[in-house]
């Protein structure tokens, strides 16, 4: 008994030393910045707390009753064994208290279900894995993916302490980018497999399915950076795609709407980005292809077949020398376009230039040697096909 | 009262086989029981080894010892195995044992399809866990099964389905010779609402078995038919809809949580009364209550989907169904608290258990009242926040009574005493431990920590690593629990055992008034008096 007692006095002080290690965390449900989000935490504080009145009463009574009808303090049993009357009122107190608790929460249900009067809509794709935000009525139109920083830091035995990269798994490399103080409707949908799309401080998530649309509104209150996850298991980097919210003041989001998308794209390593332009709309170089096709590689391939190409064997196929990437070029763009078992099709989710410099950048690259490369405008042509 | 027995052990009474052949071929419901439960252990042990891989790489953020895909094997073969491989086996491993002997019946109405029932459990589970071991590995796409992305599993997935076909064969078989025992075996003036609440709440477990697994078959058989033979129930290029599946599987699940957790409710409203030393409160009620849970849990099943995006009529009426399901429930507790109160309670390892049951489970109840408000699930639904309220509705509640039951009746099983400090001892390392585990799971799923994820933003470290520690401490004494078993089985602690072994338990069942242990057949005739204690 005395060497429990000790072990679990080591667990305690282990437990609350460990607080000091990160300060940052939670306990509770956040409030979050629109009106639905607050009205949800207010339903949850009084859920919360009626639960809480009813276990002290429940367990109040379990152990006065543990401690005082015991046979050791010689308490007689009695011998009652049923009481019409008792049964009937802990059969309606708690039908009582349910009605209290349904009735707000109706209420807060039909507020979030209003998606009327919105004055903007944005169409968020879930893929695996990434999302694709497209402003329908505006210019807009992108994929947003995990940041190079925790993609590089996530990789088994990395060696990067995740505590160094600054919102570990929580940032992207596009935020969607939105104005507080209107009433944004949201369109969902997905590219493959089931995603949800979840920001705890807009107070609700929704499933992204396929082939199926499903809605959502928010109005945000406060200019902020909103940080969430997809919250449905979307395969194996389902815990690497995150989701941020810029909220900014009106006018300087109609600012960047203006500057889109020269700022959009912001975040591609500069070379890349001036490759972009340079061949956009035109024959891209060997060059250029190469360095997109990189930057492509790393965002969309690299999480199944490994950073250097190599794959993992028995479950995802190596780059480097793979009889595919070194064979026939028309083989390699079809199975990329339609996808195979694990491996997703990206016909629709990357563009022609992204799809073509990825191809050019696999035979090239990674160990491989083919020479040729593949122009936009030959993807574009057997994509129609 | 104690004349009850005597006459079974007459001119015929033959022992079992020799050898290994008896547990083969073996018919006798004591022999299944006993096969059940040492398979449910073992999985529960295989299990467990999964969960602590899945905390391991949660200990810390950042990816250390597994692949993403792994992991999600590894979720979804724990959660496989766990349901299937362990708590369901070990609760029909009970049955086995305990029916017959409650109900003063010699064996199980059908004892052939009782041996059936039992290797076409062990086919089923050794084939989902060849899967781990195949091209592209096991199954990763959660317990739940959901298309599209278990249609992208590599090798395994028709070797999971069929798995997933003979678990339920096996059930089903398991439900109807359970049915067929209550229904035509009991021994004279053992009326229906003379039954002991185990034997109760197993009938109605069975009958929910029966109508669920099928639906279960039918739903997976529509993925197989979706991936090889170009059918599209659930995919909307074909005309169809991945949302299906999910009403399929709800259907089937939330009744299969129910199947998991009423017999758990049987086992504990047979202790209490014991340790108490007075009558079950509510016996009827209790009846009643269980009867009303069984409907409601074929009513609700939306309550997994309300971000799905169901029209506002769904929405409302699957939030109302489900937080009906609280009023039985309430009054199950409230009644095993009644039974309590004024009692002469002694704290013997199975009341321990029962009683940190009866307190752990409602802390699960909340949790899954609070779930229920459908807009507060938009915040909850697929969090850790789920997954602290199922596991509390799971291991302290079905996993504790599980262990409470080993401790009540092993001593009347072997005959041997289990030693009582060293229970005791698993007892306090489990409950403290399953609390470290699981509480703060509520808080990492408030502060935004999505479920089936193998790593984490920092925030949220603290409470992970205390969740990881608390899964060791939990998962390594355990095995004071196994070393318990095996020990008491070998020869206990050396006490010879008397055929009540619990003060007064005769007046609580008839399986008390047999010898410990009992002869391998029982009841051959009838017994003359039916206790009445618990009613
Ligand atoms: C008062 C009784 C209960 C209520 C009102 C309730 C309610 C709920 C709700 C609303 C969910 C869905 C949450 C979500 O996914 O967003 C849920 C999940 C779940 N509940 Fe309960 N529950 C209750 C009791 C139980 C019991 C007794 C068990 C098992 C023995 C159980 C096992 C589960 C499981 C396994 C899940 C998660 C399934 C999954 O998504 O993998 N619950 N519960
Ligand atoms: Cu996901
Ligand atoms: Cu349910």
């Amino acid at each position: 008994m005395k060497i429990t007692k000790q072990l679990f006095a080591g667990i305690a002080l282990m437990a609350f030393s460990l607080g000091t290690a990160y300060a940052d965390y939670t306990l509770n449900l956040m409030k979050g910045v629109t009106e639905q989000s607050n009205e949800i935490y207010d339903l949850h504080m009084l859920i919360l707390w009626i639960c809480v009145f009813i276990g002290i009463a429940v367990f109040g009574t379990m152990f006065y009753s543990i401690y005082h009808h015991r046979k050791s303090k010689g308490h007689e049993a009695a011998q009652f064994h049923e009481s019409t009357k008792v049964e009937i009122i802990w059969t309606i107190i708690p039908t009582v208290i349910l009605i209290s608790m349904a009735i707000p929460a109706t209420k807060t249900l039909l507020t979030l279900d209003d998606v009327e009067n919105s004055e903007m809509t944005i169409k968020v794709t879930g893929w695996q894995w990434k999302w694709q935000y497209e402003y329908l009525d505006e210019e807009p139109s992108f994929f947003s993916t995990l940041d190079a920083a925790s993609n590089e830091a996530r990789q088994v035995g990395s060696g990067i302490d995740p505590t160094t990269v600054p919102n570990y798994l929580l940032d992207v490399d596009k935020p969607l980018v939105v104005p507080i103080k209107t009433k944004i409707r949201f369109l969902f949908t997905a590219g493959d497999v089931l995603h949800s799309w979840w920001v705890p401080d807009l107070g609700w998530k929704k499933d992204t399915i396929p082939g199926f649309f499903t809605e959502a509104w928010t109005y945000i209150d406060k200019p902020g950076v909103y940080r969430g996850q997809c919250a449905e298991l979307c395969g194996k980097d389902h815990g690497f795609m995150p989701i941020v919210v810029v909220a900014l003041e009106k006018d300087e989001y109609d600012e960047w709407l203006d500057n889109y998308p020269d700022n959009g794209a912001a975040s591609y390593p500069d070379g890349t980005w001036a490759a972009q332009a340079a061949c956009a709309g035109s024959e891209c170089t060997k060059d250029e292809l190469m360095q997109i096709g990189e930057t492509v590689y790393t965002n969309n391939c690299a999480s199944c077949h490994m950073p250097g190409g190599e794959g993992i064997a028995g479950t995802f196929p190596a780059i480097s020398g793979s009889p595919i990437v070194t064979g026939d070029i028309a083989g390699q763009i079809g199975l990329m376009l339609k996808g195979k078992g694990m491996m997703p099709a990206f016909e629709q989710s990357i563009s022609d230039l992204e799809f073509a410099a990825v191809v050019t950048y696999t035979r090239n690259a990674l160990g491989n040697n083919v020479g040729d490369l593949v122009q936009p405008a030959e993807i574009a042509a057997m994509k129609s096909k | 009262m104690s004349a009850v027995v005597t006459e079974h052990d007459d001119h015929h009474d033959h022992g079992p086989e020799k050898g290994l052949l008896r547990w083969v071929f073996t018919t006798n419901h004591k022999d299944i029981g006993t096969l059940y439960l040492v398979f449910a252990l073992a999985m529960f042990f295989v299990g467990g080894t999964m969960a602590l891989i899945i905390r391991s790489e949660l200990f810390q953020p950042g990816m250390q010892f597994v692949e993403p895909q792994f992991f999600n094997s590894m979720t979804t073969m724990h959660a496989l195995v766990m349901v299937f491989g362990a708590v369901m086996p070990a609760f029909v491993g009970l049955a086995n044992w305990m029916i017959p002997m409650m109900i003063g019946a010699p064996d199980m109405a059908l004892p052939r399809m009782n041996n059936m029932s039992f290797w076409v459990l062990v086919a089923g589970v050794l084939l989902l866990a060849s899967t781990l071991f195949m091209e592209g590995g096991a199954p990763a796409s959660g317990w739940t099964l959901y298309p599209p992305l278990v249609l992208q599993t590599g090798n395994a997935l028709p070797f999971a389905i069929f798995s997933v076909h003979l678990l339920g064969i096996s059930s089903i078989m398991g439900a109807i010779n359970i049915i067929a025992t209550i229904f035509n075996m009991r021994a004279p003036g053992m009326t229906l609402m003379k039954m002991p609440l185990f034997v109760w709440t197993w009938l109605i477990t069975a009958f929910l078995l029966i109508a669920v697994m099928p639906v279960f078959a039918g739903g997976v058989t529509m993925l197989l038919t979706d991936k090889f033979f170009d059918t599209s129930f659930f995919d909307a290029a074909g005309g169809g809809d991945p949302v299906l599946y999910q009403h399929i599987f709800w259907f089937f699940g939330h009744p299969e949580v129910y199947i998991m957790i009423l017999p758990t409710f049987g086992v504990a409203s047979t202790i209490i009364p014991v340790f108490a030393r007075k009558p079950l409160f509510g016996y009827s009620s209790m009846v009643i209550a269980t009867i009303g849970i069984a409907f409601l849990s074929f009513i609700v099943w939306s309550h997994h989907m309300f971000t799905v995006g169901m029209p506002m009529a769904g929405e409302l009426y699957f939030m109302y169904a489900t937080m009906m399901i609280a009023i039985p429930t309430g009054v199950k507790i409230f009644n095993w608290t009644a039974t309590m109160w004024k009692g002469s309670m002694t704290f013997e390892t199975p009341m321990l258990f029962s009683i940190a049951f009866v307190v752990l489970f409602t802390l699960g109840g909340f949790t899954g009242l609070m779930m229920a408000l459908a807009p507060l699930d938009f915040q909850y639904h697929d969090t850790y926040f789920i997954v602290a309220h199922f596991h509390y509705t799971l291991v302290p509640a079905s996993i504790f009574i599980l262990q409470a039951a080993a401790y009540y009746w092993l001593p009347k099983w072997t005959g041997h005493m289990y030693n009582e400090k060293l229970a005791q001892l698993h007892f306090w390392l489990s409950a403290i431990s399953v609390n470290i585990l699981f509480f703060p799971q509520h808080f990492l799923g408030l502060a935004g920590m999505p479920r089936r994820i193998p790593d984490y933003a920092v925030q949220f470290a603290d409470w992970n690593m205390i969740s990881s520690i608390g899964a060791f401490i939990y998962g390594f004494s355990q095995l004071i629990f196994l070393y318990i078993v095996i020990q008491t089985i070998r020869q206990g602690t050396g006490e010879k055992v008397t055929d009540e072994v619990w003060e007064d338990a005769k007046k609580h069942g008839l399986e008390w008034h047999l010898p410990s242990p009992p002869p391998y057949h029982t009841f051959t005739t009838p017994p003359k008096v039916i206790p009445t204690e618990h009613i």
